[in-house]
């Protein structure tokens, strides 16, 4: 039984990660009908600087947070800006390899500023890990599982109370009619970007007390969050907190029960069942359009 | 048409003996050159340029001094150095233009397990000697006429590790290892020499080389209440395990492979990395050791030399380069350049001290090397500190 608690405990840490990743892909799918392949080397990006600025920067955490989301977000709209809103025929095949293709970019760039090695960073409060039942509770996850609320919170409510937050809703479903009645659409893509972009820095910023980061870390992690998406309902912000969740602590009781060797398999197998089943995800409304 | 085929008619003899020309020019310039060609290919750049871009840097200094000290019986070394990108297709071709188009005497290299495995039967076609610097146990088992390696095996990692467990006592093991050629290989000699020490691998668990989290497999580990634990894994893997096993209370020893013995561990780890024991070659401990130690001299030369002429601190695994160099160069005397005589030479060196250990090659055990090229060091304060 602790074992099994402490498989949870892994999981949900695990799994708050993608979730807040997967949140990212699924805002700009709400907004653009876009998938971001380039998603996962944001996470680096918001990671790498978060180390930067509060280790050889020496600024106190809070700062370095703003300071690299922030940034992140930043390059998440330029990115829109000169290499998605730029192109001619944007159909989503040709946009979706030009993210891959950013992916690649966003690498290599963040290997010549960052180097091949990886880095680390000391966890956000001091507390030793929680002892329930028998069973550690890290610090960090907590940190981690509380950002992971409240940012998709704020994110709700900015949907659903705020005018702008409406329009962006109004551009997902339909970006011509959304024109028509006045919605600066561009403006909107735009803002959308940097808000997917950001919360992929938050992803990063959280995680790297927990793990090592480093220039390759994106590829993997982007791949988890968008299962998680998928699996919770491209586009549903709660449907990818879900997913998160989920994916993340089935990976942990593969681990556990099955074995370490088909962790990766657990989860993606899980992924096709529910697929199968529920073409959409678990909260999914969307008609899943096949490409 | 037909002014064109009779153009083409003429000229191709013209063509062909120019080329013939060319060919028997080169040749022969080759044959005149009185220094002594070697190649080297490492993983200069690439996700390995940890390994390939130190090696390359010890072996341009060690053919440097050679050449100051006079050459091998006046002829001079000249080296060509490929970068392999740590890639197995690359490296396959890197060495066929060093056997086809500049007629090297051995081949030095790659820095990679993978990439050596590559590129062996090429080199054993072509008959020419062949120095690696790769780990892999695989190389140099079974014995390859042409094949030599210089880093010191995995199965002396295990073996020193196994050796300072059985002096402890202990009995019981968990071993984690991660899911690449590097953790596959450890985790077979671990399962495979357990019995040897008396030793039993109550749990085997793997991890992914980017997962964030391993608190499942330790746990799991932590069930079957083993008396150690051994993760073998290079970074940044094996510092989450430590600093996993540190937030779960695991209060049991942990080793590590030598695949961690860097600083950079130490600094990935934080203070996770307390009392962790690992193996390394003397390199990492060279201030420490007693000047009893055969290997003292060599190696405060080699630091000396390498900081002095690149300005960085020295790598662990530059000296596999370095001795293969100097290996080659013991070889290489009085044999006027005959690849069969290099061959016949390198595989009767003895007590041979290099930078990794002291090599003893016989027909049987063409890496060389002994347990005694490992130490086992502990963690103290953030640094490294010798075990007997």
């Amino acid at each position: 039984m602790q074992e099994v608690l402490q498989y949870i405990f892994s999981g949900i840490t695990s799994g708050a990660i993608y979730a807040v990743i997967a949140v990212g892909f699924s805002m700009l799918y709400n907004s653009t009908e876009l998938i971001n392949f380039a998603h996962g080397e944001f996470v680096m990006l918001g990671a790498l600087s978060f180390v930067t600025l509060s280790g050889p920067f020496q600024l106190p955490l809070m700062p370095a947070f703003i300071l690299s989301v922030a940034g992140v977000a930043l390059i998440g709209m330029l990115f829109e800006r000169l290499a998605i809103r730029t192109v001619r025929n944007p159909n989503p095949i040709v946009l979706i390899i030009i993210t891959v293709g950013a992916s690649i970019f966003l690498k290599g760039v963040g290997m010549l500023i960052w180097g091949k090695d990886a880095h680390t960073m000391p966890p956000f409060s001091g507390h030793p890990p929680l002892d329930i039942a028998g069973a550690k509770l890290l610090a960090q996850s907590l940190w981690i599982v509380a950002i992971l609320f409240i940012t998709v919170a704020g994110l709700h409510l900015f949907y659903k109370k705020t005018l702008t937050g409406k329009a962006m809703e109004a551009c997902a479903i339909s970006q011509k009619a959304a024109w028509l009645t006045g919605i600066p659409s561009k403006f909107m893509v735009l803002l959308a970007f940097g808000l997917s972009t950001g919360m992929g820095a938050v992803a990063g910023v959280i995680i790297s007390p927990i793990t090592m980061s480093s220039y390759d870390m994106g590829t993997m992690l982007g791949l988890k969050g968008f299962c998680a998406a998928m699996l919770g309902g491209l586009g549903s912000l709660w449907g990818s907190v879900i997913g998160g969740l989920l994916l993340g602590i089935l990976e942990a009781l593969g681990v556990g029960l099955v074995s370490s060797g088909l962790k990766d398999a657990t989860a993606f197998l899980l992924l096709l069942f529910i697929l199968y089943v529920r073409p959409s995800g678990i909260i999914g409304s969307v008609e899943v359009e096949r490409f | 048409m037909r002014p064109l085929t009779k153009c083409k008619l003429n000229w191709m003899p013209v063509f062909i003996a120019a080329v013939c020309l060319v060919f028997s020019s080169a040749a022969f310039c080759g044959a005149a050159e009185k220094n002594y060609k070697i190649g080297g290919i490492f993983s200069v750049t690439g996700p390995a340029s940890f390994l390939g871009d130190p090696e390359k840097k010890s072996m341009e200094m060690a053919v440097e001094q050679i050449n100051n000290n006079g050459g091998i019986d006046g002829h001079m070394i000249e080296a060509v150095i490929y970068d392999t990108e740590g890639d197995p297709s690359k490296a396959v071709m890197s060495v066929s233009k060093l056997i086809n188009r500049d007629r090297v005497l051995a081949i030095i290299g790659p820095s990679r397990t993978p990439t050596s495995l590559a590129v062996i039967p090429r080199v054993q076609q072509s008959e020419i000697p062949f120095i690696s610097c790769a780990a892999g146990n695989k190389i140099v088992e079974p014995v390859k006429p042409w094949v030599f390696k210089t880093a010191q095996s995995d199965i002396l990692a295990v073996a020193s590790i196994y050796q300072h467990i059985k002096n402890q006592g202990m009995k019981a093991l968990g071993i984690i290892t991660v899911e690449n050629a590097f953790g596959e290989s450890g985790k077979e000699q671990l399962l495979d020499q357990a019995p040897e020490f008396g030793l039993q691998v109550v749990r085997s668990e793997t991890f992914g080389g980017k997962d964030s989290d391993m608190t499942a497999q330790l746990t799991k580990i932590r069930k079957e209440g083993p008396d150690a634990i051994i993760c073998w894994g290079t970074n940044p893997g094996p510092a989450v395990v430590a600093k996993n096993i540190d937030q779960l209370g695991i209060d049991i020893p942990l080793y590590q492979s030598h695949g961690v013995a860097s600083p950079k561990f130490i600094e990935l780890a934080g203070k996770a990395a307390e009392d962790i024991l690992l193996p390394t070659g003397k390199i990492l401990v060279a201030d420490l050791l007693p000047e009893s130690d055969p290997q003292k001299r060599v190696l405060t030369d080699y630091i000396k030399g390498y900081e002095n002429r690149y300005d960085t601190s020295v790598s662990g695994f530059g000296g596999y380069a370095y001795d293969a160099v100097n290996l080659l160069a013991k070889a290489l005397e009085g044999t006027g350049g005959d690849r069969g005589q290099i061959r016949k030479n390198l595989e009767n060196i003895k007590g041979h001290v290099g930078v990794s250990g002291v090599f003893n090659f016989t027909p049987a055990d063409h890496n060389g090397l002994d347990p005694d090229a490992f130490v086992m060091v502990r963690i103290k304060n953030g640094t490294w500190t010798l075990v007997k």
